[in-house]
């Protein structure tokens, strides 16, 4: 049998479900008398909702029910919680608005659900929607994150629309070693906001078995034990084991598909109440309206340093856009996900950042790939290369001059960074990038008109999401461990159990070659079961580039249980000592001996139970494991792009990018480089295309496609991609996580390569070609007014 | 999308019946407008009247004109050996609409009569002076675009072919929108004999237009150098989230440079 060893690039065994059109997702799932939901939605940013009639709608053709916020609250269902508590300075807990799956009394973004109308077709639902009349009393709406706190209040609950004012780090030290300082560089920084773009859009279809009273929710959940655990515990839908939630195939979420929303909530709760099975699957537009939407920070930053050119203090200052509601966990990004990265690859000595949170009237906002790392990314590499400008040094040379060197190391903002080579990756991806030849490289692109700059990110992540005691004392609800069952059956062929989820990372083939390195059997004999609350044990599911550091290392430990049994069961077998016995390849041998058996054999015998005393040992041969990492891992590299832009349209155009990420040690080299490849193109879009915009009256403006612009094969270079490795000493199989560094480190490299070519440090995000036109317009108008 | 009732014509005349006769009719081409509109509740008319059996298209060379069926798909005429020697431009042009998808349902006669401010072809019709054939007369390009999405067609008129007259020189350039891919500012310059016409589309409020300045400059002298300084007043221009009115006033300048060093390289 051939085994498939850890690092081999193996093609993806899922792929073949997807590419022949046969992958089961929530919306290809349809049960008997199903009924459909459509949501009317506020087309208001913020108004009282002063009467809902929905009389003559309820009448329409096809009409199962129509339930509004006054239903919600007379079952008595639970609003939508944020599991993550943070405290302001002062200590008090967050100001947190009350998140009604129907709204009640008021709406607070465009896209707020007011009612769900159930139909024997989704037409009939929405021809019943438009005769819902509502009245609404329209109120100013609070669309800008810089002034949210000066404008109209979005709840009650939260005086200045501010929901927390948080701080981490030493003020006074930063204090004086801004003092002290040589030079002080400062920016002004905005970080877009993104909508998430899953192909898949969301979708649920809520069941009620009214025999076993117990429901069945099928959604695009990245986590659907936390899902159900949400909704039965402080929802209250169900008692646990009264509901089961089940994530089918799941077509990308970037973090979108984490949270728990009103749509799925509203499904399950419906499905009893109206006694048919509910389905909804979200339009392209509800997606951009309604999905919590990513990053929307504006920040001012400063970073000191001494004549030598070393880093002696950060400051930062940041207010992050909540939207209208708190989602899942929106508090915890811009805070223990953010500023606890501040710190780069740097020794930084002294770091204060605070963060105010604020309500506007918008979509809510959340962990969106990166989550919160892409924002501290861009602060840091953004002000380390315009410092390094600025003290007139290569930013190269003052990057290698400021890097942590030795580990494990302490930063000033909680993170304790376990191992790492930040001049290797630096060093091999000037390299491989030719940062010598760059000068000849930008001569030759001005003599076309074109203005080419080079820009770097050495970036960190914390990923792994992480010990449970420590992220419990930082505020989180839950523990951030994994879970993991390994059956082996009778014939030796094993069935994975794993509470982590795969939406395209392709835990099917990597998990599989897991367990072939481990019990030498082939990938095809191994099958790997997630996503069913019914089927897998308690598990915390998939964001943060967990999967691998902490959902295989649960499988790992698991593996281990099962070697050890195994090995009993040889022993008896093979008629030998159990200390004897060795296990390698596949087989079971006696130390100095030629006796062996298979694993194939072993299982057999563990399961017919006839070689050994079942008193003494029990039969069969399946183990679990619960797996609590023991710190963050923290994945790091330098990306660098090189850029030309077009002086005359304003078009940037990425010239080359050269990618070398430290990720511990690798399961699978192309699905990781496939990672790598999907996250810059995420972080370009970021960097040169996409930004939801809404006006003054909170109306999306960037609504479709049409407006939002996503990054395109067209729009992205061959990407060069090398690593290096440090194995993560704080798990069993040394992996860090890839899955979100590409969108973490490229607008950093984007940006930084603009200003180079442009000469300003005032280019804005995204650099669209309107934008860097005008940044090009402002200087020749300055240009000639020095003449 | 509200119900409709759908009824495929076998000939022109057909169709025009049925647009007289029927309950609210739309004609439906490759439906890349229509469509999404209708599913989005925007549009919603009681008949649909499809052309795809109506024998509309194909493209053949007639004398000095290029004449292309209304039902011809973009991907036909951007792979069209026939348009792509006659007018490489305009294979190429319709080489660039939207992606496969749209190129493969999308036709000439569907962008044409929707005259989208940003859609491609109109450019191509007024700069080639091409002429509108219809189910009732002849029209030409500069009587046929009426303002954004306005057309001189009756109700009860349907595109039958569009004769497109050979030039001796001829380009298009388009600065699509990052988002869309559609047209933010696109010009289409074509020299016959002494005459020079540019058309541009995407940036006009009132849809695609003809900017005389550059034909007189360019009537003299046919090259880049001869549009310096020819500007365009930003205030008759479109401005959105993507590019204001004084973008693509500058931008019209820019892609009207390109594109006539395009059409002598
Ligand atoms: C994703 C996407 C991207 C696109 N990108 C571009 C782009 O970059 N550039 C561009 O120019 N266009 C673009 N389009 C538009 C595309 O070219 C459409 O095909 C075109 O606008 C309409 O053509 P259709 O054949 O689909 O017409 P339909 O949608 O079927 O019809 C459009 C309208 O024209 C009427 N009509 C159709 N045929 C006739 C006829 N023979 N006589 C009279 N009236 C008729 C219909 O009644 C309807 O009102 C894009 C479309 C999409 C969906």
């Amino acid at each position: 049998m051939t085994v498939t060893a850890l690092g081999a690039a193996v093609r993806r065994k899922e792929d073949h479900r997807f590419i022949t059109g046969k992958g089961q997702y929530t919306d290809d799932i349809n049960r008997p008398g199903q009924a459909h939901a459509y949501f009317l939605r506020s087309p208001h940013a913020h108004a009282t909702l002063k009467k809902i009639d929905i009389a003559k709608a309820k009448a329409m053709p096809g009409v199962v029910a129509i339930y509004t916020g006054d239903d919600v609250a007379a079952d008595k269902v639970g609003g939508l919680i944020c599991g993550w508590m943070i405290h302001s300075k002062d200590g008090t807990p967050m100001r947190a608005g009350p998140h009604p799956i129907l709204a009640q009394g008021k709406v607070r973004y465009v896209g707020d659900h007011v009612a769900v109308v159930i139909a024997d077709t989704l037409s009939q639902a929405k021809d019943a929607a438009e005769a819902i009349l509502v009245d609404y009393g329209v109120l100013p709406a609070n669309a800008d994150t810089a002034k949210a706190q000066s404008g109209p209040e979005v709840h009650v609950e939260a005086p200045n629309n501010t929901v927390y004012d948080w701080h981490i780090g030493d003020k006074a030290a930063t204090e004086a070693a801004f003092k002290a300082a040589k030079h002080v560089t400062t920016l002004e920084i905005v970080n877009n906001r993104l909508v998430p773009n899953a192909m898949e859009p969301r979708a649920a279809v809520g069941e009620y078995d009214s025999g076993n009273d117990a429901l069945t929710l099928y959604t695009t959940s990245q986590n659907p034990h936390v899902a159900r655990l949400v909704l039965s515990a402080f929802i209250g839908i169900a008692p646990e084991h009264k509901l089961r939630v089940v994530a089918p195939d799941v077509g990308g979420g970037f973090g979108s598909k984490i949270f728990i929303y009103a749509e799925e909530t509203v499904c399950v709760w419906a499905a009893r109440k109206c006694g048919r099975p509910v389905k909804w699957t979200a339009d392209r537009t509800e997606e951009f309206l309604c999905v919590a939407h990513g990053r929307d920070h504006v920040t001012r930053a400063e970073l000191a340093t001494d004549a030598e050119g070393k880093i002696t203090g950060l400051r930062v200052k940041t207010i992050a856009n909540m939207g209208a509601y708190l989602s899942t966990f929106a508090s915890s990004v811009p805070t223990y996900l953010y500023a606890t990265l501040l710190s780069g690859q740097y020794a930084i000595p002294a770091i204060y950042a605070e963060v105010d949170a604020v309500y506007t009237n918008t979509s809510p906002v959340d962990a969106y790939r990166g989550a919160g790392r892409p924002e501290a990314t861009f602060v840091v590499e953004r002000l380390v290369e315009a410092a390094a400008r600025e003290i007139g040094m290569d930013p190269a040379a003052f990057r290698r001059r400021n890097f942590i060197t030795k580990f494990p190391h302490q930063t000033p903002v909680i993170m304790m960074y376990d191992c790492g080579d930040y001049k290797a990756s630096l060093v091999k991806a000037m390299e491989m990038a030719d940062v010598k030849g760059f000068g000849k490289r930008r001569r030759e692109a001005a003599k076309r008109g074109k203005l080419r700059g080079l820009g770097y990110s050495t970036y960190i992540e914390a990923c792994g999401i992480a010990p449970s005691q420590a992220v419990g004392s930082l505020g989180a609800g839950v523990g951030l461990w994994e879970s993991a069952e390994v059956r082996v059956n009778p014939v030796g062929t094993v069935e994975v159990l794993t509470g982590s989820h795969s939406h395209g990372q392709g835990h099917e083939t990597t998990f599989a070659q897991l367990v072939s390195s481990r019990l030498g059997i082939s990938i095809d004999n191994v099958s790997i079961v997630h996503g069913d609350t019914d089927k897998v044990q308690f598990g915390m599911g998939t964001y943060g580039s967990r999967s691998g550091a902490v959902g295989m290392s649960a499988i790992s430990k698991a593996l281990d249980k099962i070697e050890a049994k195994a090995k009993k069961v040889a022993s008896h077998v093979l008629e030998a000592a159990e200390a004897d016995i060795d296990f390698k390849d596949g087989k079971f041998t006696v130390k100095g001996t030629d006796k062996s058996v298979d694993f194939g054999t072993v299982a057999l015998n563990a399961y017919i139970a006839h070689k050994f005393n079942p008193q003494e040992l029990e039969p069969g041969l399946k183990e679990g494991s619960f797996y609590d990492p023991t710190n963050f891992t923290f994945p790091a590299g330098c990306h660098i792009c090189e850029i030309e832009v077009d002086q005359e349209t304003g078009v940037a155009t990425i010239a080359k990018w050269t990618a070398v990420d430290d990720f511990g040690n690798v399961i699978n080299p192309m699905i990781v480089e496939g990672q790598v490849h999907g996250g810059i193109a995420q972080g370009v879009g970021q960097a040169l295309l996409e930004g939801a915009i809404y006006n003054k009256d909170g109306q999306l403006v960037t609504a479709s496609f049409m407006d939002y612009a996503m990054p395109r094969a067209h729009d992205l270079p061959s990407f060069d991609v090398g690593m290096t490795v440090t194995p993560c000493p704080s798990n069993p199989l040394g992996i860090k996580g890839c899955g979100e560094a590409g969108a973490i480190a490229a607008p950093a490299a984007v940006i930084n390569a603009l200003t180079d070519a442009l000469g300003t440090e005032e280019v804005p995000m995204p650099a669209t070609p309107q934008a860097l036109w005008t940044v090009i317009q402002k200087q020749s108008r300055a240009a000639i007014a020095a003449e | 999308m509200y119900p409709f009732k759908y009824q495929k014509a076998a000939t022109v005349r057909g169709a025009v019946s049925l647009l007289g006769k029927a309950e609210d009719p739309k004609l439906l081409a490759g439906g890349h407008t229509l469509i999404p509109t209708m599913k989005q509740r925007l549009a919603s008319p009681k008949t649909l009247v499809d052309l795809s059996g109506a024998g509309l298209s194909g493209i053949e060379q007639k004398g000095r004109n290029i004449v292309i069926g209304a039902m011809t798909t973009h991907a036909e005429v951007a792979a069209s050996p026939i348009v792509q020697q006659a007018i490489p431009a305009l294979a190429q042009l319709a080489g660039h609409i939207g992606d496969p998808h749209v190129r493969h349902r999308g036709t000439i006669g569907g962008s044409v009569a929707n005259n989208d401010p940003a859609a491609d072809y109109p450019a191509a019709l007024m700069a080639l002076g091409a002429t509108v054939h219809t189910s009732k007369r002849k029209i030409p390009a500069e009587e046929f675009f009426a303002g954004m999405f306005a057309t001189a067609l009756d109700e009860d008129e349907v595109i039958t072919k569009i004769a497109f007259p050979v030039p001796a020189k001829a380009a298009y350039v388009k600065f699509p929108n990052p988002a869309s891919r559609y047209a933010i500012v696109g010009v289409f310059v074509a020299k016959k004999g002494s005459q020079v016409k540019v058309a541009v589309t995407g940036a006009g409020s009132g849809g695609v237009f003809r900017h005389t300045a550059m034909e007189e400059a360019l009537a003299k002298r046919f090259n880049p150098k001869s549009l310096e300084g020819v500007g365009t007043p930003a205030a008759d221009l479109n401005g959105d989230i993507h590019a204001s009115a004084d973008y693509r006033a500058h931008l019209v300048g820019v892609i009207a440079k390109r594109a006539v060093a395009a059409a002598i390289a």
